[in-house]
């Protein structure tokens, strides 16, 4: 408690005057779940702590569900406190709008730019050289999953990359396995991407979605993909395919399926099922290729209040979400990566822990896909590669004319 | 079970039910029960469902019941399942529902009986033309509607209240419920319009004392088809309505699209029983209302 | 002031302009608001944030460049095929399962409280979680394939789920499980509104039972067909999370239907893209029901 007071006195002796009653503030979020909800406790005990008030507004759904009600709220003019928001470009309307809370000067005051890193996620938060939203941690796409026991049992080693996954395929079809797990929807954009970082490469990657090399999209390091993308869709059998990406994620830990691919949050699914990493299962971050780590994440927006006493509470709510204490307790909770490297994690498990050490690194850690495309963008290439992994009479060539012609047209 | 004992006494109009097992009776029976499979299937899967435990849920068939039921889910539905920090299942937006769901639907039903009683009997053109916008825009999509509804409601000062989802549910009730009530109205004979103005009724004289009292039959109809749609509305109540008047269907919402963490299958089934059983309610009630309803109005036409 | 003045033709029943003037307010300000409002932004290059000055409309204008592209996306052409599709499969099942059901209903049937309420029940529970229960069956790795495999018939396959093209008649299948107990209701009611006399001068002349539904009863029946096809196709049109629970929309494309697309669109950063969607189904939906309508609605009205 000690931090939170000296972080909030910190806060309040920069941005504002003495606080003067506990003011109230409705705080939407998507995390609906078990384990996330405790996350979420976390940051409401703090807040009620700096003599505020934590108004919880679940939505559940994802930011599908949460934007429209989100923006609907901001325009009908009585907008929720605070609100998780996919950071990047998604949020970019409403900040020239004039419709966010400018966080700068807390920002400059605490010195976020020193504490906080990987920068890359700090730079979504930031436009026009101002900061208009607080990271709270960090969550990457890029692992491959994989069941110990299923490959044990089969007599194959377990694979420390994507070849030799795709190379043990075969012998697990004839036992009746599923060699690699996939849900409809996103994950196949998911796993497109993952196949770009760690076949590709992490430089061709960003190359493509951020600066738009448009000859590296159609040359033959992103044809290399599209035929590892073809390989994945012949061992996929369609039946297999589940609905949502926890589905893909149960199929691998009850055994059904040796292999998925998905993000971190995966971890807290084998962490449920009492799965121990190395030894039941593996965690291969960049998909076994390369260590590498995208850096999505969640951050909070904040709607400009016309409130004083709504903007104070606002400030200290941002101050109080990067403080250490609740750094550790939020993403100890939520599984996720905190945004601080000046804090002690040892309670973290072994995947975690991998991708601490790669993000400490620091070399090949790179932005979220959010941070370089538009959403709608992203969707669009989502729509290629469904279609891609479920009509086998598209050929690999069309698919990849397909995505270079979206990254052509994206907006700037 | 009053309210099916007296449903089902409305069916004949005539003779007697024949005996059961004259042959063509036993074909008519045979098709209505594997019918009746086909509509039951997916509610036994569900009621089967939400009385297993998780790993019974995990290692089970989905079409074979449990030798060992628990109501588990349906209580941990009704007043214990989190959503976010609250856990308080389903509770306590079943008041907000109901507050929500009531005016909604008395106040569709007075603006659309109303419409369709002046498009039926007192006609004017451009309630005609706007009655043709009205059924072409019953075929666009809701979502079109959420960013200028917004502005609507916030330029009538009513966002983020009771009042605007009321509003809300009435615009989206209008175009069929228009369409049931001036059908109805239309079919009703004319004589009874011309002698009540021969009278020397009024516009309000003939629509509450000669139309209403033979049209209880049509507003029950428009009560069910409300009553469904607002009590499962998620989007409009929690866009419009604000926090503080959430429907039951944010919790349910909350409990079903969670995607982190285990699924826990049973308690979203014996939520989703759960929601639906304040409409099922109506239907029973007023189930020989419904039939007799269409059957006197929308006909003659 | 004995004789009373011919009054403007304006305030002749004014009472009743009156009491129409809310349907008369919605239907300015939200319809037909609403419908400028898309068919504007669709012209625009709007992506996050709605506009509603004329000057922002101004600075967005984009002129066709929104449609260009949406005829140029393969997954709005498999959407609007899969419409059409569904609509004609829903509609067309839905009138005759909800015929079928009610004539059986109509034979003097003992419970028909109880049978009722079974064709009715689905209308009530909310898609979400009955379009999962759906998907569970079917499913071929859980559902209905794998349990009658289970019971012996090894070779048995229903994966119309799974498989592209068939993925949009298991949505079909789901929507009529929904929809087709209103329309019975409401055919039935149709039924029973019919004269008790008109089944005795039937029978007198020999009509077989068949022939007076066909062509006497059905006839007869057209003002309650028109609403139900009213309730049915527009319907059909927003079908949303029917097809969001059940399939997603997949697998890839293949069931995808044009409201997910319109509200995709909307609220992922594309918004003029999602009005320019919206604004082809309404002109598609005017151009076929407005002539209908004027002929259907015109005649009738009392004067």
């Amino acid at each position: 408690m000690k931090l939170t007071k000296l972080a909030f006195a910190l806060c309040a002796s920069v941005a504002l005057p003495i606080m003067a009653q506990a003011t109230e503030l409705e705080v939407t979020h998507w995390w609906t779940s078990g384990g996330e909800a405790a996350a979420v406790a976390e940051f409401a005990k703090a807040f009620d702590a700096t003599g505020n008030k934590w108004v919880d507004g679940a939505i559940a759904g994802s930011g599908d569900v949460a934007r429209p009600i989100i923006i609907s709220r901001i325009l009908g003019g009585n907008p929720m406190g605070a609100t998780q928001l996919n950071p990047g470009k998604d949020a970019d309307d409403l900040i020239a709008a004039g419709l966010m809370q400018d966080l700068t000067e807390l920002a400059t005051a605490e010195d976020w730019a020193t504490i906080l890193r990987p920068k890359s996620q700090m730079d979504s938060c930031t436009l026009d050289g101002k900061v208009y939203c607080v990271p709270v941690n960090l969550h990457s796409g890029q692992w491959m999953w994989t069941n110990r026991k299923v490959y044990e049992d089969a007599g194959i080693a377990p694979p420390q990359n994507w070849a030799e996954m795709i190379a043990a395929a075969p012998a697990l079809k004839e036992k009746g396995i599923i060699p690699l797990s996939l849900a409809e929807g996103w994950p196949i954009g998911l796993l497109t991407e993952d196949l770009i970082v760690a076949i590709a490469g992490v430089d061709n990657y960003v190359a493509v979605y951020q600066d738009r090399n448009m000859e590296m999209a159609r040359g033959a390091e992103f044809a290399a993909v599209f035929k590892a993308i073809d390989e994945a869709r012949q061992i996929i059998d369609p039946k297999t395919v589940v609905p949502q990406w926890n589905d893909a994620v149960a199929l691998v830990i009850q055994g059904k399926a040796a292999a998925n691919v998905m993000g971190d949050w995966a971890g807290g699914e084998f962490a449920v099922a009492g799965m121990v990493a190395g030894t039941d299962y593996d965690c291969l971050p960049g998909l076994g290729v390369e260590p590498v780590l995208g850096t999505g994440g969640d951050v909070f927006y904040f709607p400009k209040s016309e409130d004083p006493e709504v903007t104070k509470a606002q400030l200290a709510m941002a101050s109080m979400m990067v403080t250490k204490e609740v750094q550790v307790a939020f993403n100890l909770k939520k599984g996720s990566l905190p945004m601080r490297a000046d804090v002690d994690l040892s309670a973290a498990n072994d995947c975690m822990k991998k991708g601490l050490e790669i993000l400490d690194n620091g070399t090949k850690v790179f932005p979220n896909n959010s941070q370089m495309l538009d959403r709608d963008s992203l969707n669009q290439i989502n729509d290629v590669m469904k279609e891609f992994f479920s009509d086998l009479t598209i050929t690999p060539e069309a698919a990849q004319e397909q995505f270079a012609a979206i990254i052509e047209a994206a907006p700037k | 079970m009053t309210a099916m004992s007296s449903a089902s006494t409305v069916t004949p109009n005539g003779a007697k039910p024949k005996p059961m097992f004259a042959p063509g009776r036993v074909l008519i029976y045979t098709l209505l029960i594997v019918t009746s499979i086909y509509y039951l299937i997916p509610l036994y899967v569900m009621v089967i469902t939400s009385l297993k435990d998780l790993d019974q849920i995990r290692e089970g068939n989905i079409f074979i019941p449990t030798m060992k039921p628990t109501f588990d889910a349906w209580i941990k539905a009704w007043s214990a399942a989190c959503t976010g920090l609250n856990c308080t299942g389903l509770a306590p937006g079943f008041w907000n529902s109901v507050f929500i769901t009531i005016p909604s639907v008395i106040v569709s039903i007075a603006v659309a009986s109303i419409s369709g009683y002046t498009l039926a009997n007192w006609p004017f053109k451009f309630a005609e033309w706007c009655f043709t916008i009205l059924l072409v825009g019953s075929f666009i999509p809701y979502q079109v509607f959420l960013y200028p509804l917004v502005i609507i409601t916030r330029e009538m000062g009513i966002y983020s209240t009771l009042y605007a989802v009321i509003f809300v549910h009435t615009v989206f009730g209008l175009p069929i419920l228009t369409l049931l009530f001036r059908n109805y109205f239309a079919s009703l004979p004319e004589e009874l319009f011309k002698a009540a103005r021969v009278d020397g009724a009024g516009y309000w004289r003939i629509f509450f004392n000669v139309l209403m009292p033979m049209s209880l039959p049509i507003f029950s109809v428009a009560v069910i088809l409300q009553v469904t749609g607002i009590w499962n509305d998620f989007l409009f109540g929690v866009i419009y309505a604000g926090p503080t008047n959430y429907p039951m269907t944010v919790q349910l919402n909350n409990i079903v699209n969670s995607l982190q963490g285990v699924k826990e299958y049973n308690v979203e089934m014996a939520a989703t029983i759960l929601t639906g059983l304040v409409p099922l309610t109506i239907y029973f009630l007023s189930g020989k209302y419904f039939v007799r309803g269409i059957a006197a109005g929308a006909v003659k036409g | 002031m004995s004789e009373v003045k011919r009054p403007n033709p304006l305030f002749r029943n004014l009472t009743a302009k009156l009491a129409a003037s809310p349907m008369i307010f919605i239907v300015l300000v939200v319809f037909i608001g609403s419908t400028i409002w898309t068919v504007a932004s669709s012209f625009t290059g709007i992506k996050t944030l709605p506009i509603f000055t004329p000057q922002e409309f101004y600075d967005n204008w984009v002129g066709w460049d929104q449609y260009v592209r949406l005829w140029n996306t393969p997954r709005w052409i498999t959407s609007i095929t899969n419409l059409a599709i569904y609509g004609v499969l829903y509609s067309g099942f839905a009138f005759i399962i909800g015929f079928l059901l009610a004539v059986l209903m109509d034979q003097k049937i003992r419970a028909e409280g109880v049978f009722r309420t079974i064709y009715l029940y689905p209308f009530a529970l909310s898609f979400i979680v009955t379009g999962k229960v759906w998907a569970w069956i079917l499913n071929p790795a859980f559902g209905l394939e794998k349990t009658v495999r289970d019971l012996g018939w090894a070779s048995f396959s229903f994966d119309w789920l799974t498989n592209r093209d068939m993925s949009i008649y298991t949505v079909v299948i789901a929507g009529l499980w929904q929809g087709s107990g209103l329309v019975m209701a409401l055919m039935l009611a149709g039924l029973r509104s019919i004269d008790d006399e008109i089944w005795h001068a039937a029978r007198v002349d020999g009509i077989p039972k068949w022939r007076t539904y066909l062509q006497i009863v059905v006839p007869m029946m057209r003002p309650v067909m028109i609403t139900i096809f009213v309730i049915v196709a527009s319907g059909s049109v927003r079908v949303y999370d029917l097809v969001l629970a059940l399939t997603q929309g997949g697998p890839g494309n293949s069931s995808q239907v044009p409201s997910m697309y319109i509200y995709e669109k909307l609220f992922v950063g594309a918004l003029a893209q999602g009005t320019a969607a919206s604004s082809v189904l309404l002109l598609a939906t005017a151009i076929i029901l407005v002539p209908w309508i004027i002929v259907e609605f015109g005649k009738k009205s009392r004067s």
